[in-house]
């Protein structure tokens, strides 16, 4: 950082006006009173055209029309909303829907980015090459391209319901559960016959908690593993036993409650039962992970060389194999490498998954920045929300990448 | 007695290596079949190289170049598979210039692409002469004057302002850096208030170049546009917020970091959807600030947030004895940055900036969603819902994806070079 000359000068008797420009313990506050003074006009210039711009329009800032019946329906909802809600229900269904997409294509990504990358660097010179082909295509053609092709391909390629009709159908489902059509994807749908709870979400919440149960057990017994092997030298086998705590208690919670799948089925002009993916939440999904996907191979090919050779012969030559050195010594070491600028593709992730509202998937700026705005014409404020959510979300993640960052660090003497 | 004793007075002839260590057969060894799971690999993607060209391969060589609607390019094809490639060469001019630019005015656009080459080469490349650099300073007001036309007062006026204020920056920078800039911006707006008056006065009824509204604009040549103008604004802006955000003054320290933050924590759209609906609110009630300049400044706001972060890194990387011996040397604070640290800052910095440029040239294609009929726009719109052309997806958006992948893979490559070029540390 760039410090001004911090000499003190001298005190040379009176104070004289010229000082404030030529005196370096008056400079600074001139400067920045004279800055306070020009943003202050700007401020009161732009509100102040504000002010008078909304009185001719007869208009005001008021968030009251969040209350109001918002009149639209969604049809990619996570929670209970018909056209009788009100617009602040819709922002929240939104909302969720953003939530939903950046989750599912932050996990994707990971997968693409991590395969790409390590491909990349694999000495097959065929494999490396392709890698090589997929990142520069994909990092150089604009996002919205993506989203546009693969939606495309999900509404205008895929057959129709009714191409699955009659004794020779033009298409049929894959493995007889999984329809692919131009509606969106129709998937099996898992539920309770003898369920616990009257509410499914409650049954489910069961389920994540029970998961949640074996995950911290099987850390447990890893840490005691840990701990014979630092006393003995000989770490116990507990593969077995890691493999039964995780899959007797959630099976015997689900044999309990009845898990049952409904699959989809050709009923009319459309398919029922089972979860219905929409084309566009997909074309969404899918282009955020391939896109960003290939902007994170190319974090994850750097590094992994960022790890000097030396570590990896360092390795080798206490006697680990090649995998143990990849677990042990190289990827602990690039991961602190990987997982800053990977946090912030997160962060392009969600901000990008706006995009939504070009192929008309329900997020947060199609609701509340799309149609709740057009309705009812308050762009000040739904415009002001909007970016209230997205920079909450930026804040808090960026507030947890510090809290990583501090704690990988490297203890220097 | 013989001597058996035998030396070998000459030297045998190498032998040949083994076959398989040697040529083509090696190569395919080490590279595609050292073990047999790379084996399967190269297989793999031998398959997957096959499926991509045994679909693509036909569709471009049966490709139909020469109908004018969808309808007919089924017919020419009958049932054979080929793009209707026709699509690009009937629409050629809606993509590139949007569909209301008059069609007997897309020589200027031309002419102002190919004066760009002109005016980019020496800012590109250093090693042109520098004299260069003045018509990259005029290049900006008759590129205007090009492809908007009207009064050809109004980039003048434009020109002599900033002229005006380049002068008296330079008479006085010597004595006082911040005196000689308020100097300058007080010229800049004096002369331009008066060249206001002398353009309303002067202008005829029928200017040299005919007037085009901002609104006409569109295809590809408003995204080329939208690129070169709110990267080349945003790089002086985002210095200036990068010096802004390592100052010791609290007050302007706090400003940069507020804004800065704020614009890296949204999204483009809504800064986009800010353009499109909210920012005429924020202009006096008389001024008609037409779309594209709201959308300029937004973007332009944006990615210099982002290049400014990017100068911050590169601020942050130069060693403390750099601001040390620049205090040293008795410089004050503009000289030390001008001289000092802006010079190897940026040079740092450059791999960084361009990134940005590319990541903002994509993102020029997001102003289709504000309903500005950029490539994307146009394609989506006008082209795709017509009558002749409903259903034409794959040419059209393939050749959007080629072209921006050719621009933005040519920048990229630029930027490799240039850091090659600039690497003056001995390795």
């Amino acid at each position: 950082m760039y410090h001004m000359t911090s000499m003190t000068d001298p005190h040379q008797g009176q104070f004289r006006l010229s000082m404030l420009f030529n005196d370096t313990r008056y400079r600074s506050l001139t400067y920045q009173a004279i800055a306070a003074i020009l943003l202050a006009l700007a401020i009161w210039y732009l509100a102040n055209n504000l002010v008078q711009n909304l009185r001719t329009a007869g208009l005001n800032i008021s968030f009251d029309f969040l209350r109001d019946s918002a009149g639209y329906d969604i049809n990619q909802r996570l929670i209970e909303y018909d056209s009788q809600s009100t617009h602040a229900r819709a922002a929240i269904v939104g909302i969720l829907n953003t939530l939903l997409v950046s989750f599912l294509a932050c996990i994707t990504a990971t997968i693409f980015g991590v395969i790409a990358g390590v491909l990349r660097l694999s000495n097959n010179w065929l494999v490396s090459k392709l890698m090589s082909v997929y990142v520069e295509i994909f990092r150089n053609i604009p996002v919205l391209i993506w989203i546009i092709i693969i939606f495309t391909i999900m509404t205008a390629v895929m057959p129709a319901p009714r191409a699955f009709r009659g004794d020779t159908p033009e298409a049929t489902m894959l493995l007889d559960m999984f329809a692919f059509t131009n509606r969106g994807v129709y998937i099996p749908g898992p539920y309770f016959t003898a369920p616990l709870f009257a509410s499914a979400f409650l049954n489910w919440v069961l389920v994540l908690a029970v998961l949640a149960g074996s995950l911290f057990a099987t850390r447990r017994m890893a840490r005691w593993a840990t701990g014979v092997q630092e006393q003995t030298g000989v770490r116990p086998t507990t593969w077995y036993f890691t493999l039964a705590m995780w899959i007797v208690p959630v099976g015997l919670l689900l044999m309990v409650m009845g898990l049952a799948w409904e699959i989809p089925a050709l009923k009319g002009f459309n398919f029922k039962g089972g979860i219905k993916i929409g084309g566009a939440l997909i074309a969404l999904w899918f282009a955020l992970s391939i896109y960003t996907g290939a902007f994170i191979a190319e974090n994850v090919r750097a590094g992994i060389q960022a790890i000097s050779k030396g570590q990896t012969e360092a390795a080798g030559a206490l006697g680990l194999r090649p995998r143990r050195t990849m677990n042990l010594v190289v990827l602990p070491q690039a991961l602190r490498v990987i997982i800053p600028p990977l946090i912030s593709h997160y962060l392009n992730i969600t901000k990008n998954s706006s995009l939504a509202i070009a192929v008309g998937y329900a997020d947060v700026t199609a609701t509340l920045g799309g149609i709740t705005l057009n309705q009812t014409g308050r762009a000040i404020e739904c415009v002001l929300l909007l970016m209230a959510f997205y920079l909450t979300i930026s804040l808090l993640i960026s507030v947890g990448m510090n809290f990583y960052n501090k704690s990988v660090k490297l203890e220097e003497r | 007695m013989t001597d058996l004793s035998f030396v070998r007075s000459d030297m045998l002839p190498e032998r040949a290596p083994p076959a398989n260590e040697v040529g083509m057969v090696k190569w395919l060894r080490t590279n595609l079949f050292s073990t047999w799971a790379n084996s399967l690999l190269t297989i793999a993607a031998f398959y997957v190289i096959y499926l991509v060209l045994a679909n693509v391969l036909p569709w471009f060589s049966g490709g139909v170049w020469t109908t004018s609607s969808l309808s007919e390019c089924r017919e020419v094809l009958q049932g054979e598979v080929g793009g209707c490639f026709s699509v690009l060469t009937e629409r050629w001019n809606q993509l590139i210039y949007g569909f209301k630019y008059p069609v007997d005015l897309y020589w200027r656009p031309n002419i102002a692409l190919l004066l760009l080459a002109f005016a980019a080469a020496p800012v590109l490349f250093f090693d042109l002469p520098r004299k260069l650099l003045l018509f990259t300073a005029i290049y900006p007001f008759v590129a205007y004057w090009l492809i908007w036309g009207g009064p050809i007062g109004v980039p003048v006026t434009a020109f002599v302002g900033i002229l005006g204020a380049y002068l008296v920056f330079e008479r006085f920078n010597a004595a006082n850096f911040a005196a000689a800039g308020l100097a300058a911006v007080a010229v800049a707006f004096s002369l331009w208030f008066i060249g206001g008056y002398l353009v309303d006065m002067l202008a005829s009824d029928d200017p040299l170049l005919t007037p085009v509204a901002s609104r006409d604009l569109g295809g590809f040549m408003l995204n080329l546009m939208l690129g070169v103008t709110c990267v080349s604004l945003s790089i002086p802006l985002g210095i200036a917020l990068a010096l802004g955000r390592q100052s010791n003054l609290p007050l302007i320290k706090g400003v940069c970091v507020i804004f800065i933050e704020f614009i890296r924590g949204v999204p483009l759209i809504t800064l986009l959807f800010v353009a499109s609906v909210m920012l005429a609110y924020f202009f006096p009630p008389d001024a008609t600030v037409d779309l594209f300049l709201r959308v300029v400044i937004m973007i332009t706001l944006f990615s210099s947030a982002y290049i400014a972060e990017v100068i911050r890194g590169g601020l942050a990387a130069l060693p403390k004895g750099q601001y040390e011996a620049a205090d040293s040397l008795g410089l004050d604070y503009p000289q030390a940055m001008r001289f000092i640290i802006l010079p190897q800052a940026l040079k740092i910095s450059i791999p960084g900036i361009v990134n940005v440029a590319v990541g903002l040239f994509k993102d020029t294609t997001l102003v289709s969603v504000i309903s500005m009929f950029d490539l994307v726009g146009m394609i989506r719109g006008p082209i795709l819902a017509s009558q002749e052309w409903n259903g034409v997806y794959w040419e059209l958006l393939g050749f959007a994806a080629l072209l921006f992948f050719v621009v933005c893979y040519g920048i990229s490559q630029y930027s490799q070079w240039l850091e090659r070029r600039l690497r003056t540390d001995h390795r």
